[in-house]
């Protein structure tokens, strides 16, 4: 690793004049992304703001029903707490989709959102690349593209978001909570990511000196109406190559509401609110779930080596939606897919 | 590893840490990881470098009991923790009841992912949340074994488990 300094924040009003003082400063919780990162000079930070000792280490409920997440709380603890597994499991269970139980007890909630991408370019600095270097170009088009973007992509990056945690958070349409030099204020989950377009350095919508304080989830009537169903080249400690989170409402045998978020297609979890709120009052059948698949993929592009994506991520969503409506999530446990 | 950098003239940090029962007092770079911390200045080698990347476990220690890859914490963060090594669970002559199971099923070949499979297993005990060999299989993901010992290793912890939790297995599980 490259020499950079260390310092450790107090307060989180701390950590942001920190960031301020220095733009080559990074903040480091659990460094389970950072570290690695440092370690390919990818990342190389002058200065290293420890956050780990600031309060924001719990998860407490509030009073509608939801809870709040601490932007330190770990992967681990968030997945194991009571209150999570009864009223927010999919959450749970797409964080046990991920990483292993070690990278869990690690990893933050804060740092989930904030990962880097997985490309292969990205993390090699011998090769050009836009995200880590703007402007050097992607060899990832036209190159080994296996895991890349099928949805949202741009002519300057198709890198994929890692997150399995975030799918699930973009599914329950959780808010993120940020403090910056202006104080705190509220993103919406679907406005934190961003897509590549022209600037794909940016991964997020944060400002310079901003920082995640937490997670905010409002109570929900998909009661065991969901899944996360995560496929990959092995069946554990892997990424995902498609993930669907899927949350429905039903009565009468027709959707209420229904909510698909997509892991490992596109530079931030995907979804497309319109396109579920077309099918509010379809019937809750298989001939429903194709045509929701059919409608979410229809801008989808392949790459080439990632072709494939396109009709596994159709045959995902039609499957994720039948355990969804059957009420039988995936089980991350035993993998075997119902 | 701190040899070339140790002569850039950048400050250390002076940490106690708890190792295997025993509060040391140590100097670190920042950018010193507690898997290099372990190997290179406390001679701790029986903590392995596999992938230096959190891809494999090997490295696999418990930060305050609970385990963690050793290769992605950088030390200074660590000041006051307890952690403890492979060499704080046992020795040749008074064994950790996974140690001597790891012998009694020949869960290894040759032996370089063991420290850390053992760590992570007793992480995993810790943790409470296996009661059944797939649990174990699942929760013991993190750690390879490009030897292939997965089946011996799975046993091993069974055993260890089903013994602590006073129960068979199978009726655990249910």
């Amino acid at each position: 690793m490259k020499p950079f300094s260390y310092t450790r924040a107090e307060s989180v009003r701390d950590a942001v004049a920190a960031l301020m003082a220095n733009p080559q400063a990074q903040l480091l919780a659990g460094g389970t992304n950072l570290i690695d990162l440092i370690k390919y000079d990818v990342a190389e930070p002058e200065a290293v703001i420890d956050i780990n000792r600031l309060p924001l280490k719990e998860i407490v409920e509030l009073p509608d029903g939801g809870l709040r997440i601490g932007a330190l709380v770990s992967n681990s603890a968030v997945a194991y707490d009571p209150r999570v597994k009864q009223h927010f499991p999919l959450l749970s269970s797409a964080i046990l989709a991920g990483a292993s139980p070690q990278l869990r007890n690690a990893a933050t909630t804060g740092g989930n959102l904030l990962q880097r991408t997985r490309c292969y370019y990205f993390y090699d600095p011998a090769s050009p690349c836009n995200k880590r270097d703007p402007g050097s170009g992607c060899p990832a088009i036209g190159g080994l593209n296996r895991i890349h973007a099928i949805l949202g992509a741009s002519d300057a990056c198709i890198a994929v978001h890692p997150s399995d945690m975030c799918v699930a958070l973009a599914a329950l349409d959780a808010t993120v909570e940020v403090e910056g030099p202006d104080g705190a204020r509220e993103i919406g989950f679907a406005d934190f990511h961003r897509l590549p377009g022209d600037g794909p350095d940016r991964d997020n919508t944060l400002r310079r000196g901003e920082i995640v304080t937490g997670v905010r989830l409002e109570a929900n009537h998909f009661a065991g109406h969901h899944t996360y169903l995560k496929l990959r080249d092995r069946l554990s400690y892997a990424f995902a190559l498609v993930s669907v989170a899927a949350a429905v409402q039903v009565a009468d045998g027709r959707f209420v509401e229904v909510r698909v978020a997509l892991g490992g297609v596109a530079h931030k979890p995907w979804r497309d609110p319109l396109a579920e709120a077309e099918f509010a009052g379809a019937p809750a059948g298989e001939e429903t779930f194709i045509r929701l698949a059919d409608r979410l993929l229809a801008g989808a592009e392949g790459r080439g080596h990632n072709d494939f994506k396109i009709p596994l991520a159709h045959r995902a969503i039609v499957r994720a939606l039948r355990q969804a409506v059957s009420g039988h999530p995936q089980d991350q446990t035993v993998k075997a897919i119902q | 590893m701190d040899t070339p950098r140790a002569q850039s003239g950048l400050p250390t940090s002076s940490l106690i840490l708890d190792i295997n029962g025993i509060a040391q007092t140590v100097e670190v770079h920042p950018w010193t990881t507690l898997l290099d911390l372990l190997r290179s200045e406390l001679e701790l080698t029986g903590t392995k470098k596999g992938c230096d990347h959190g891809q494999c476990g090997a490295c696999t220690v418990l930060i305050d009991g609970e385990r963690i890859n050793s290769c992605l914490k950088l030390a200074v963060t660590l000041d006051g923790a307890e952690i403890t090594t492979i060499e704080g669970l046992g020795t040749p002559g008074d064994m950790h009841p996974l140690q001597r199971a790891f012998v009694e099923h020949d869960a290894f070949q040759c032996g370089y992912c063991t420290p850390g499979q053992i760590c992570s297993a007793v992480g995993l005990i810790n943790e409470g949340h296996a009661q059944g060999r797939d649990e174990i299989r699942e929760l013991m993901s993190g750690n390879l074994c490009r030897c292939g010992a997965y089946t011996n290793i799975a046993d091993a912890i069974e055993e260890v488990l089903s013994a602590q939790a006073g129960t068979p297995q199978r009726e655990a599980a249910e």
